[in-house]
C-alpha cells in the first residue's frame, strides 16, 4: 500500500500564485492521510497568505496571494511544515477515525437497482445492503461537483456495470454503483449508477457552514434505515434541526 | 416610483451575473467560476465608482438587450460587441449616463477578432444573492446569479446602493486597454506535470500555432492543432487540484485551458499554467483565433500580476468637470475630485424642498437635487 508514497514529497509550481505538494500518484489510504496531515498542518499555521487548499488523492494544491508571499517563501513554509509535521506511519496510526453515518433507505422506489445489483452478484438483496453497509468508506477527496465525495473501500462483491443507458434525471441523494466504486449524487443529475438507494441527508447546502456534511479524510458509514424513518429524517433536513452523526474510533 | 434595476429585453446565447468568483470552497467541490476576463471587470467596476469585486453582467458573443428601469450610471467593457444606447453607438471603456426607459444592447461583435465577453458593469452593482461569498453565477452547479441560473427575458436584476457617485466622461487611460486580438502570444509557467511530457513533445507545444475551437466555453478554451503526447501516452493521472489558466492536456493530445467554470480536480496532466496577466487574452479569443505560446517563469508572472495590482489600486482617471450624479441615498459625505483638485464634500438635508445644501471644503452650497432623472 506504501509503494507510490514519497518519503519525501515533490514540491511542484502550479503557476505564479500556487504549489502543489504531491505524496505520490497512487490511490492508497497512507498517501491520503499525508495529504490531510499537511493540509491541517497548514490550516493550524494560520497563515494568512494562503488563499485556497484543494486536497486531492495524493496531493495538497495551495494557492496564495501573491501580493503577501512568493514562491521561494511558500517552498520554504511548505518545507518546513513537512519536516516538522510529516507524522511518521507510526503516529498516524493513533489518529482516530472520524466516521460520519449517513442514513439510507435502500430498495424500492428509493433504490430501483438493487435487485439488479443482488442478481449480478448472485446473492439476495439483504446480503448487498450488509455488505454495502457494513463497510466504512474513506472520503478520499471532494470534486466534480459540489459536495461530491470520491470514496474508497468498497466491498468488489457488489460491483456492478452503470447501466446501459443513464438516467436524465437521478434525484439528489441517489445512493449509487458504478463498477468498484460506491458514491452519493449530491444534487439532481442525469446518471449511469446502478442505483441501490437514497439518503435524505443533504450533501451539499450552499448556506450552511461548511457547505457541506463531512470533511474529506473522514469517513461515511452508510446506515440502513426502514421508509418512515427516512420521512422524519428529511423533515427534519428541511428544518435544519438534522445533525449527521460522527463517532471518533481508533483505527 | 423607480426601481433602481435593469430589465432583461433579450439574454442573448448567453449573459451570466459574474463577480470576482467564490475562492475558497474548492476543497468542497464547489468551482470559483467568476468574469471570464477578471481585468475587463475590474476595469469596469472602478469605471462607475465600485469595488473591483463589484458583479456585473457578462455578456458572450452579442444578442443582448436591457432596459434601465431607472437613470444609473453604468460603462461597457472587455469585448466590442457594438454596444448602443437607444440605438447610437456608446464608447467602450468610458463612464456613460442612462435614463429611466433607456435601452442598453450589445448585439455582436464589431470585428471578428474584437473579443468573446463584454461587462455591463453600473454604479452599485448587481445586487443579487451572496453565495459562498458571491453572486456570480455557476448553471452547471445551480449557484449564484438568479436562484442558480442565467437572466431569461423579463428578469429585473436589481442594482444595489451608489456608495461612491462618479460622473459620466471616466476613460481608462489608453495605455491600459488591453489588447485583444485574432493572434494571441501568451505566456506560460511550465508545470506541475511538464515531466511526462519528452522534449520533442514540449518543443511542438511551444513552437506551434494552435487554433481556437467552436467547442471551448467559460469551463474551458479547446485548441486544436499539433498534437502534444505525453510520454507512454499517460494522459490520465490521478486527479490533482486546477486553477484558472492550467492547460491540461487530455488522451486527444490537444490542450485545453482552464476558464472560470473549470471543475476543481482535473485527472488530466498540465504541462504549464498560464500567466493571469495573459488569461484575459484566452477568455476574449473567439473561435477561429490562434493562440501560441511562450515560457515564463513564475518569479516573473508573479511580477506582472503585482505590477498590475499596484496598477489597478492607483488608477485615476480623466475625471470630467461636472455631471449628473444618480443615487437614491446619497452618502452624507465624499471625496471628489474635478480638474486635478480634491474637495470634500458634506450634504446636510434640510426639513423643506430648496434647503438641501452641500458643504464643501468648508464653505456652503445651496444644492438642486433632480428628482429621478
Amino acid at each position: 500500500m506504501t509503494a507510490s508514497t514519497l518519503l519525501e514529497p515533490r514540491i511542484l509550481v502550479c503557476g505564479e500564485d500556487a504549489l502543489v505538494v504531491e505524496f505520490g500518484n497512487g490511490i492508497d489510504p497512507v498517501t491520503n492521510d499525508h495529504v490531510y496531515a499537511l493540509a491541517a498542518a497548514v490550516e493550524v499555521s494560520k497563515n494568512t497568505a494562503i488563499i485556497e487548499l484543494i486536497p486531492t488523492y495524493r496531493s495538497l494544491l495551495v494557492q496564495y496571494d501573491l501580493e503577501l508571499s512568493s514562491v521561494a517563501d511558500m517552498t520554504a513554509f511548505l518545507n518546513d511544515l513537512i519536516a516538522s509535521y510529516m507524522l511518521s506511519t507510526d503516529d498516524h496510526d493513533n489518529t482516530p477515525r472520524q466516521i460520519y453515518e449517513l442514513p439510507v433507505a435502500y430498495g424500492g422506489e428509493n433504490g430501483e437497482d438493487l435487485d439488479d445489483v443482488a442478481d449480478h452478484a448472485g446473492i439476495t438483496t439483504d446480503e448487498v445492503i450488509a455488505i454495502h453497509s457494513g463497510t466504512d468508506y474513506r472520503v478520499y477527496m471532494l470534486g466534480f461537483a459540489p459536495g461530491f465525495p470520491y470514496l474508497g473501500g468498497m466491498d468488489e462483491r457488489i460491483a456492478t456495470p452503470r447501466i446501459a443507458s443513464p438516467r436524465v434525471r437521478v434525484p439528489a441523494g441517489s445512493v449509487g454503483i458504478a463498477e468498484k466504486q460506491t458514491g452519493v449524487y449530491p444534487m439532481a443529475s442525469p446518471g449511469g449508477w446502478r442505483l441501490i438507494g437514497n439518503t435524505p441527508v443533504s450533501l451539499f447546502d450552499p448556506n450552511a457552514h461548511p457547505p457541506v456534511p463531512f470533511l474529506p479524510g473522514s469517513f461515511i458509514r452508510f446506515v440502513p434505515v426502514s421508509s418512515a424513518d427516512t420521512k422524519r429524517i428529511a423533515n427534519q433536513v428541511a428544518e435544519g434541526t438534522y445533525r449527521v452523526h460522527m463517532m471518533e474510533q481508533a483505527e | 416610483m423607480t426601481v433602481e434595476a435593469l430589465r432583461i429585453i433579450s439574454p442573448g446565447p448567453l449573459s451570466t451575473i459574474q463577480d470576482l468568483g467564490r475562492p475558497g470552497y474548492q476543497r468542497f467541490g464547489v468551482s470559483v467560476s467568476g468574469a471570464a476576463d477578471r481585468y475587463a471587470l475590474r476595469l469596469g467596476n472602478l469605471l462607475v465608482g465600485n469595488d473591483q469585486r463589484g458583479a456585473a453582467i457578462e455578456v458572450t458573443i452579442g444578442g443582448a438587450e436591457f432596459e434601465f428601469t431607472s437613470g444609473a450610471i453604468f460603462a461597457i467593457t472587455g469585448a466590442d460587441l457594438t454596444p448602443t444606447l437607444n440605438g447610437t453607438p456608446v464608447a467602450l471603456w468610458e463612464t456613460l449616463s442612462a435614463d429611466v426607459g433607456d435601452r442598453l444592447s450589445l448585439m455582436s461583435p464589431a470585428r471578428p477578432d474584437s473579443g468573446l465577453r463584454a461587462y455591463v458593469n453600473v454604479s452599485g452593482g448587481f445586487d443579487t444573492p451572496v453565495v459562498l461569498g458571491s453572486r456570480s453565477t455557476h448553471i452547471g452547479a445551480r449557484l449564484g446569479g438568479i436562484d442558480g441560473r442565467a437572466p431569461e427575458i423579463d428578469d429585473v436584476i436589481p442594482i444595489g446602493p451608489v456608495t461612491n457617485p462618479v460622473f459620466p466622461g471616466r476613460r481608462v487611460p489608453l495605455e491600459l486597454l488591453p489588447q485583444y486580438g485574432g493572434d494571441i502570444l501568451v505566456r506560460v509557467i511550465p508545470g506541475p506535470q511538464d515531466d511526462l511530457f519528452d522534449s520533442d513533445a514540449t518543443a511542438t507545444f511551444y513552437n506551434s500555432t494552435y487554433t481556437v475551437s467552436d467547442k471551448s466555453d467559460r469551463m474551458g478554451c479547446r485548441l486544436e492543432g499539433a498534437e502534444v503526447p505525453a510520454i507512454d501516452g499517460a494522459h490520465d493521472i490521478v486527479s490533482d487540484g486546477v486553477l484558472s489558466g492550467a492547460i491540461q492536456i487530455p488522451g486527444n493530445a490537444l490542450p485545453i485551458i482552464l476558464l472560470a467554470d473549470r471543475q476543481t480536480t482535473g485527472g488530466y496532466p498540465k504541462i504549464g499554467v498560464i500567466a493571469s496577466v495573459d488569461l484575459a487574452l484566452v477568455a476574449q479569443a473567439s473561435p477561429g483565433a490562434t493562440v501560441r505560446f511562450e515560457r515564463i517563469s513564475a518569479e516573473d508572472a508573479s511580477a506582472l500580476a503585482r505590477g498590475r495590482m499596484e496598477t489597478l489600486r492607483n488608477i485615476s482617471f480623466d475625471e470630467p468637470t461636472s455631471g449628473t450624479v444618480h443615487s437614491e441615498e446619497l452618502p452624507r459625505e465624499y471625496d471628489i475630485r474635478v480638474d486635478g483638485s480634491e474637495y470634500h464634500v458634506e450634504i446636510i438635508t434640510g426639513m423643506d424642498e430648496g434647503q438641501t445644501s452641500a458643504i464643501v471644503n468648508g464653505i456652503k452650497y445651496l444644492v438642486h437635487i433632480h428628482p429621478g432623472e
